[in-house]
């Protein structure tokens, strides 16, 4: 056994299927990315060299910038609902009753495509028809917004379905993580006398530290590429007020046949998640490991 | 006995991958002899077996009737011609329009598709990706067409694509509520903001407006840049990559102030089209400008109801006092056009095809599929409800066509055209600010 699996040759050839993949479906067309982002390039006719033009345009652009400023809004606020998600996952883990259904409640958005929960949203934000609306209406509200055609509104209306849409994933992380959590540690804090709080947040949460951290750079990176409820729902409108980078980055090239300065855009959006990844693991590096066994 | 196993496993794996490596070669080997013989073949002899491949937009489930034609035309040009089949692929409009740009990168385009006019087109003809049809147009096709609407597809005088659909844009509305507050259909401006004002006033939505699809709200600004400043106002400015005219700027002014007089319905900027539609057909709103192709609804169409459809008529965009456009102007344009790929193997006979597919389509499409085909059609020789053989007659009365904005100006204009008129709307800018960025994107040329 240990003389095939040191043999390098044999750990070649079961690497190498999965590298070769890897490498023609992301590390290669990152690095064609960046090379179209140096084209004049209508995604149809013949290329032109134009170096650092589209990136130079790219700073210049406003457009652009207010759907990095989208972006970065999506993420704050999907960070912020981490601890949402956590509380909740702190209360079906302690032993509740009807944590199992609860737990399976929360999840099933997260089976529905994006396509279907935006079709969903689309119908609750309907601004005469929709539930929503008539609901305030029927409180007694005048004039409700139409939210998803409010420029200073469409974000956190589309920010909700989001929300919902990725409660059940995280919450389903933090009460698996919380669920691994030797019972023994609590019980011995139990008998010392720790309040409920107490080993939450002396206990649990520190335990669970490691998970929180890929959460957050989950939530971020996923925030600043986030497209598909977007796309279906206002396609970065009212002229451009719900535009992110990703939809920004789809407008450009598939729209405006302009696959030079898409694929720029593109890159970009890599270098930003790259080093919103690092900074958020900067950030949140702790010297030692936690561990209380 | 694992290290045996193990060792048999790599060893397969091994003899699988080699194996892999072999019939994807073996694939390629028979595969192209076959591409060779069929362009050996295109033009000559029909006995030998020729594919043509086509690519269009309209399935089953939401263009019934076009699908079913186009399978109709099909069968009849494979018995015309046996040896010849036809493999369609179909996709819905806005991923088909996708695949035709991935396509193309890879230069693997279908013998046959549909292509957009103007603006839409020219990067394919750039690339040298379509094949020019003027062969087909001073041969077989002759005459054909209705004048001024294969211009559309012509890029420094070759044709690279045959219409098969012409539509304008009428102001249909609803006779019954138009009627329950005493209303008439406008004839002027000033009659218009009448109506929308009365209907306001009676709690009524006067106009269905979708603007998250922005070349809704194209048309009624459009109309107004026309009635406005006549007929070839919107042309010539795009034309000479400007948009300061002060009439263009008037139009946008009187597009807000629509807007101020609630004339759409709340929150039309979020809405798609199809929402706007249904509160059309749902007849919550009285007034909805929207091209030909939605004749149907008010006519054969099985699914909706008869007494619905006996409500809807359909009016001019109302002229203006002092304005310059003509009550005959409309906007409007030939749709999808039918393009043969530059590199197909199979050329010559995908323009035989073509030629045959634009005939039969316009013989059939409006008696069976309810549409308004680019060739002339015989109104007098025909059977069909009353609101169609009007329209065809005023489409033979035009006095102009202005094709949509959105399809004359190049892609990233007509982007920002979208982005512009879903900001006038909205009163995000102002009407200067609206000429303005007009302006620059169009002297970007791009």
């Amino acid at each position: 056994m240990d003389k095939v699996m040191s043999n390098k040759w044999v750990i070649a050839l079961y690497v190498l299927p999965s590298l070769l993949i890897i490498m023609g479906i992301i590390y290669i067309p990152i690095v064609l990315t960046g090379y179209y982002g140096l084209m004049e390039w209508d995604g149809v006719s013949a290329m032109t060299f134009i170096g650092l033009e589209n990136y130079t345009t790219l700073f210049n652009d406003s457009a652009f910038w207010s759907s990095v400023s989208h972006s970065f809004l999506f993420a704050v606020l999907s960070t912020v609902s981490l601890g949402v998600y956590l509380l909740v996952a702190l209360v079906l883990s302690g032993n509740i009753k009807g944590a199992n259904l609860l737990r399976k409640i929360y999840l099933i958005p997260m089976l529905l495509s994006s396509v279907a929960i935006a079709q969903l949203w689309l119908k609750i934000y309907h601004p005469t028809n929709g539930i929503l609306n008539s609901a305030l209406e029927s409180l007694g509200i005048q004039d409700p917004p139409a939210w998803l055609a409010e420029p200073s509104l469409v974000l956190y209306a589309l920010f909700v379905p989001i929300l919902w849409q990725f409660a059940g994933f995280y919450i389903l992380i933090y009460y698996a993580a919380l669920k691994n959590i030797p019972t023994t540690l609590i019980e011995a804090a139990r008998i010392d006398g720790a309040t409920p709080w107490q080993i939450a947040f002396k206990i649990k949460l520190p335990l669970i530290a490691e998970v929180f951290k890929v959460t957050i750079v989950l939530a971020v990176v996923g925030s600043l590429k986030y497209f598909d409820l977007i796309y279906v729902m206002t396609d970065g409108g009212p002229n451009g007020a719900s535009e992110v980078m990703a939809s920004y980055m789809y407008h450009k090239a598939f729209r405006g046949f302009d696959f030079g300065y898409g694929s720029a855009i593109g890159f970009f959006l890599l270098i930003i998640c790259l080093v919103a990844t690092w900074i958020i693991r900067r950030m949140t590096a702790s010297k030692d490991n936690i561990q209380y066994s | 006995m694992i290290r045996k196993a193990l060792t048999t496993f790599t060893l397969l794996a091994v003899l699988l991958v080699s194996l892999a490596a072999c019939s994807s070669g073996g694939n390629n080997g028979s595969s192209s002899p076959a591409d060779n013989s069929g362009s050996g073949s295109g033009g000559s002899a029909d006995a030998e077996k020729v594919t043509i491949k086509m690519m269009h937009l309209w399935p089953d489930g939401s263009n019934s009737s076009q699908n079913k034609l186009v399978k109709q035309i099909i069968m009849e040009y494979e018995e015309a011609n046996p040896g010849v089949t036809i493999k369609t692929e179909v996709l819905e409009n806005e991923q088909y329009k996708n695949k035709l740009k991935v396509l193309s990168a890879s230069n693997s385009l279908p013998d046959v598709g549909f292509t957009w006019a103007a603006g839409f087109l020219e990067p394919y003809v750039k690339g040298n990706l379509f094949a020019p049809l003027d062969d087909l147009l001073e041969g077989d096709l002759n005459g054909q067409f209705v004048a001024g609407t294969t211009e559309a597809y012509a890029i420094d005088g070759k044709t690279y694509a045959l219409p098969v659909e012409l539509n304008i844009v009428p102001v249909f509305y609803n006779k019954a509520i138009f009627e329950k507050h005493n209303l008439e259909a406008p004839k002027t401006y000033e009659e218009f903001e009448h109506v929308v004002k009365t209907l306001r006033e009676n709690g009524v939505t006067p106009v269905a407006l979708g603007a998250k699809d922005a070349w809704t709200g194209s048309f009624w600004y459009m109309y107004l840049a026309d009635r406005l400043g006549g007929p070839d106002l919107l042309d010539e400015s795009i034309a000479n990559q400007t948009f300061q005219d002060p009439k263009l700027i008037e139009a946008a002014k009187l597009a807000q102030e629509l807007v101020d007089m609630d004339a759409f319905v709340k929150g039309f900027n979020g809405l798609s089209n199809e929402e706007a539609k249904s509160e059309f057909m749902n007849e919550q709103a009285a007034m909805y400008a929207m091209g030909t192709w939605e004749v149907p609804n008010y006519t054969t169409a099985e699914d909706v109801d008869q007494a619905f459809k006996d409500k809807i008529g359909f009016f001019k965009f109302p002229v203006m006092e002092g304005g310059e456009g003509s009550l005959n102007n409309w906007v409007g344009g030939p749709g999808v056009g039918l393009f043969v790929a530059e590199n197909s193997p199979v050329k010559e006979q995908a323009k035989d095809f073509v030629s045959f597919f634009v005939q039969k389509w316009g013989e059939k499409s409006v008696t069976e599929a309810g549409i308004f085909p680019a060739t002339k059609v015989d109104t007098s020789a025909i059977d069909l409800p009353p609101m169609f053989i009007d329209l065809l007659n005023e489409l033979n009365n035009a006095d102009k066509v202005t094709l949509y904005v959105d399809v004359q100006m190049k892609p990233v204009a007509s982007e920002e055209h979208h982005n512009q008129i879903q900001a006038l709307f909205g009163k995000a800018v102002t009407p200067e600010e609206f000429a303005k960025k007009h302006e620059e994107v169009l002297k970007a040329g791009k």
